[in-house]
């Protein structure tokens, strides 16, 4: 038996032995099966993609390796690398789960939140290898199906139920556009394989409609911009490893099937295809930033910031479509390649960002930053990964998230060369944009640090946290090696995208050729880089500076003083800057988007109106255009359910009747339409 | 070899000249504005002060406030490798172009706004937020300008980018150069705080953005982050002076022509402290929530340098 073979049927074994476990066993024993069932998946699916990614092999396993008839599997570049991302977070997400849940023991369903994360890590993986409609449709299913009832485990909790809904409604509104989409491509027959979807002639109307229902579909799922409602809702409700696993890669899906259906199915299309997928990129990028700045709940932010990165994505997608209808395939290689880049980047830090809000949660039993702070000296080790985290995602040097915001900008830059200006003129408001949004993400991580972690506490739960528990650390701490890595060897991650994108639709292995020496020079790029060398010379410097000190005699004594306060005495946790007053300066720049309301009351002194007695201040933001969109498509929705509530009769009979008379309308129109 | 000395000597150079450019703006302002001033070289004395004096740290302080002066010193002088003060082609441009150079400022300025927030002074946050309001607004500008020149040198890279001007002296002249250059000079005020957006003179007055940031700061980590400061504003006027200008910049590394690189150097710096002299003494200090009128001001000017960049093409 092959090697590939092998290790599927770990990656499969693996997943239906932590989902039966958590059935059976209780207690810590459950815990660690569901956990280690999870992780012996996610390193089975690692160690799979890696052994085809790094060996260049397309292993194809027909239907006769799963019972049911209509199921094709094939791993080629691009599912191995969806594989490794899936296995490197959620192997993490198994390990922190193990602690994590300890805390739900007697309150919440562990049965349910151990089946359903396996079920969901095992459907992710299929979908990756999904070689024809079915299996996709069906794994698709599974993982939206699984991911609501994650959703749901903390089902009595204020906004949960609510949260569920808005999910499964608007993923499902995405699975109806998905499966028209495959019905388009397919001529009807969801069991014809993607090889043979790869080669078919489909009219030039049919590929602009199943591109259009592919970016609805794909983009409910991915979160962007305006189809992102539910994501602000849902993510921050889950279990925190649920809310890194959905964030860092579930919605990633949807960035897989739209690489999978606009580039290697349909292989490219005209260029508005790319520009559409651009604009709703900047948009979604521009937008996710600016709410999530306004937003002091902290796995709510983090929601908004995967609106944001997924927007960079498809910042960097948009462009490489682009780059591809004009023939100019390094560039679109080179956007893709950069698009996927930030994937597996986000995947690793947003996950490790959920990862240190959980453990927040699980110490101060808050979400709400403005009763944190000071918690860097009560959990100092959770207080250093997410601070790699927050510097990973705000795009700084040397880490991941950097090297592909970096690759993003080469891409753009190199947008240039587009032969017509009209066309060519979108990069510089692409750029401008880009440079905007990692520029207010970093000043939102400076809040989400600044006020969660640093001076004093702000609450009592905050005064009393303590250390997350070993296994939630741990599976930080991968993240956190991983942030580096993803960072530190950009032209190792890049060799394998390489391998992964030259084998996609319309891409040659001869378009995408980078020069990976320690400078990164890519092609078709208009800058050279070199992480490595980058982080040797901060190191250096960091190494250098105190030594300079030392040698020229400085001071080196240290006093602890009081923090200054133009001689008021004592500090409390009431003196200090909120995440409110933070963020202040930017809701004002940004007013006209945030429309905020403001609400003031002020108590004078019956005797003077100088002595203020109490203050009240009340502000709130109303994201108007969720409004103008959804409120419209939410009264005739529920008008229509009115009005078909008066269907249900509750009679059995009558059902019957419904039924043959479905099937008589649906026999006709079957009839009729040849 | 002896591109690694220079890239030595170029770092070990901005170091040294820093603080007397600080000196220098501030003497030629005083001048203006008819006072006698403090001596050039007086932030020297300040510096070698500050690094005799003893660190009083706050209480409520982290690890993180007594890093920060060595992250952001070291991102800075980081930088100082990066971009051509001297000479070009260097052997370390490979290693970061201008968004690297671009990224690394924000990496200290991240950190230092997060040692702001570290000791829990409503001042510290207060410097905190708006700077990272306004390197954040100011962002989208320094990108653009980026987008200029790399389109009429065909990269991004610093080296490639004076060659080019160099080779093509037509290309300093056009349009795009122009108002890229006016866009970055309004980026350095903002970014460096200078007036009209922060004033760098006033202690404890509730427009300070950058000397409420690092209010608890003293001894050697006030130092630090002091001469990383005028390093900082050393390195945009070497952006302002060789990207736009580069005549002077040595391309050959022999004596003669490097000689004339000190000198040209020190005569643009002269000339940009005085234009930052007289701009800050014809201006007042702005609003905060007038900060990014300006700005967006400047955003227009980068905008209008790619837009006839592409046309002129």
């Amino acid at each position: 038996m092959a090697l590939e073979q092998i290790l599927l049927g770990i990656v499969f074994a693996a997943y239906a032995i932590g989902a039966l476990a958590a059935l059976a066993a209780r207690g810590a024993l459950g815990r660690a099966l569901v956990s280690g069932g999870a992780l012996a998946g996610a390193l089975g699916g690692l160690g799979l993609g890696t052994v085809c990614l790094g060996g260049g092999r397309t292993p194809i396993f027909g239907a006769s390796f799963l019972p049911l008839t209509g199921f094709m599997v094939r791993i080629d570049g691009l599912s191995a690398f969806f594989l490794v991302l899936i296995g490197l977070v959620g192997a993490a997400a198994a390990v922190y789960g193990y602690g994590y849940s300890a805390a739900y023991e007697g309150r919440y369903s562990l049965r349910m939140l151990g089946a359903m994360l396996n079920v969901l890590l095992l459907s992710l993986s299929l979908q990756v290898m999904a070689d024809n409609a079915l299996t996709f449709l069906i794994a698709w299913e599974a993982m939206s199906l699984s991911a609501y009832a994650l959703v749901l485990t903390e089902h009595d909790r204020p906004g949960t139920q609510r949260a569920g809904r808005w999910y499964i409604a608007v993923t499902h509104a995405g699975f109806a556009a998905l499966v028209a989409m495959f019905l388009l491509m397919a001529a009807g027959d969801l069991t014809t394989s993607f090889a043979s979807m790869r080669t078919a002639a489909l009219a030039p109307r049919i590929r602009d409609a199943a591109f259009v229902l592919a970016l609805f579909g794909f983009g409910t799922k991915a979160g962007v911009v305006p189809l992102h409602v539910w994501l602000p809702m849902a993510h921050p409700v889950a279990p925190s490893h649920v809310s890194a696993l959905m964030s860092g890669v579930v919605i990633k899906m949807g960035v897989y099937g739209l690489v999978r259906v606009t580039v290697d199915l349909l292989g490219g299309g005209p260029a508005w295809w790319g520009g559409l997928v651009l604009g709703v990129g900047t948009v979604s990028a521009l937008l996710g930033v600016l709410y999530a700045l306004m937003e002091h709940d902290l796995k709510r932010l983090l929601a908004f910031h995967s609106v944001e990165n997924i927007g960079i994505i498809f910042i960097g997608l948009g462009a490489g479509l682009m780059f591809q209808s004009f023939g100019l395939t390094t560039l679109a290689a080179l956007g893709i390649t950069a698009g996927l880049y930030h994937t597996i980047n986000h995947a690793c830090f947003k996950g490790l960002l959920f990862f240190g809000a959980g453990a927040v949660l699980h110490a101060t039993g808050t979400r709400n930053m403005e009763r944190m702070g000071g918690l860097i000296k009560r959990m100092p080790r959770t207080a250093f990964c997410f601070l790699v985290g927050a510097c990973a995602i705000s795009a700084l040097p040397p880490l991941n998230g950097f090297v592909s915001e970096w690759l993003v900008f080469q891409t753009l830059l190199g947008g240039s060369v587009i032969p017509q200006p009209e066309v060519a003129a979108i990069m510089p408001i692409a750029v401008a944009m880009l440079a905007l949004t990692s520029g207010l993400a970093a000043a939102c991580f400076v809040k989400a640090f600044g006020i969660s972690f640093l001076a004093i506490p702000r609450s009592l739960e905050a005064e009393r946290a303590h250390e997350a528990p070993r296994s939630m650390q741990a599976g930080m701490v991968w993240l956190v090696l991983l942030c580096a890595g993803l960072g530190l060897a950009p032209a190792l991650v890049l060799g394998l995208l390489g391998a992964a994108v030259s084998g996609l639709g319309r891409f040659g292995p001869t378009d995408v050729v980078w020069s990976l020496g320690l400078p990164l020079r890519v092609a078709g790029g208009v800058g050279e880089m070199s992480s490595p060398l980058l982080a040797l010379g901060l190191a250096l410097m960091l190494g250098l500076i105190p030594l300079g000190l030392w040698l020229a005699g400085a001071d080196r004594r240290v006093r602890i003083g009081e923090t200054w306060g133009c001689g008021r005495i004592g500090q409390t946790a009431r003196m200090e800057y909120t995440a409110t007053a933070f963020a202040e300066p930017l809701r004002r720049v940004f007013a006209e988007l945030y429309r905020p309301s403001r609400d003031l009351s002020i108590d004078f002194h019956p005797a003077s109106k100088y002595f203020v007695q109490s203050i009240e201040y009340r502000s709130e933001i109303h994201p108007w255009f969720e409004r103008v969109l959804y409120d419209p498509l939410l009264h005739v929705l529920g008008g229509v359910a009115t009005r078909v509530r008066g269907l249900q009769g509750g009679s059995v009979h009558l059902y019957l009747a419904y039924m043959t008379l479905a099937l008589l309308v649906l026999l006709t129109v079957a009839r009729w339409w040849r | 070899m002896i591109g690694y000395v220079l890239e030595v000597v170029q770092a070990a150079l901005a170091l040294l000249l820093a603080p007397g450019l600080v000196g220098l703006v501030r003497f030629l302002k005083a001048r203006l504005q008819n006072r006698r001033g403090a001596p050039v070289w007086q932030p020297y004395w300040e510096l070698t002060k500050l690094f005799r004096k003893e660190v009083v740290v706050s209480n409520n302080a982290s690890w993180l406030f007594r890093a920060t002066p060595f992250i952001v010193f070291a991102s800075t002088v980081a930088v100082t490798f990066l971009v051509p003060i001297l000479a070009v082609p260097l052997p370390f441009d490979g290693i970061g172009d201008l968004l690297v150079v671009v990224y690394l400022l924000l990496l200290g300025t991240f950190f230092l706004s997060l040692a702001g927030l570290d000791p829990g002074s409503p001042f510290g946050g207060m410097g905190a937020s708006r700077e990272m309001t306004v390197a954040a607004l100011a962002e989208p500008t320094v990108a653009l300008a980026i987008f200029a020149l790399a389109l009429s040198a065909g990269s991004t890279n610093l080296g490639q980018i004076v060659a080019r001007t160099m080779t093509d002296p037509g290309t300093a002249l056009s349009p795009g150069h122009l108002l890229a250059f006016g866009a970055l000079f309004i980026v350095t005020l903002a970014e460096t705080g200078r007036l009209p957006i922060d004033n760098p003179a006033t202690h404890l007055e509730l427009t300070m953005i950058h000397e409420a940031m690092v209010l608890e700061y003293s001894g050697r980590y006030l130092a630090l982050v002091e001469w990383a400061a005028a390093v900082k504003l050393l390195i945009f006027f070497a952006l302002l002076g060789n990207l736009f200008v580069p005549w002077g910049v040595s391309m050959t590394l022999t004596a003669a022509t490097l000689a004339i690189a000190v000198a040209s150097l020190l005569a643009k710096l002269v000339l940009l402290a005085g234009a930052v002299a007289v701009f800050e003494t014809r201006v007042a200090k702005l609003r905060l929530f007038r900060v990014p009128e300006l700005l967006s001001a400047s955003f227009v000017l980068a905008l209008l340098a790619v837009t006839s960049s592409f046309l002129l093409r």
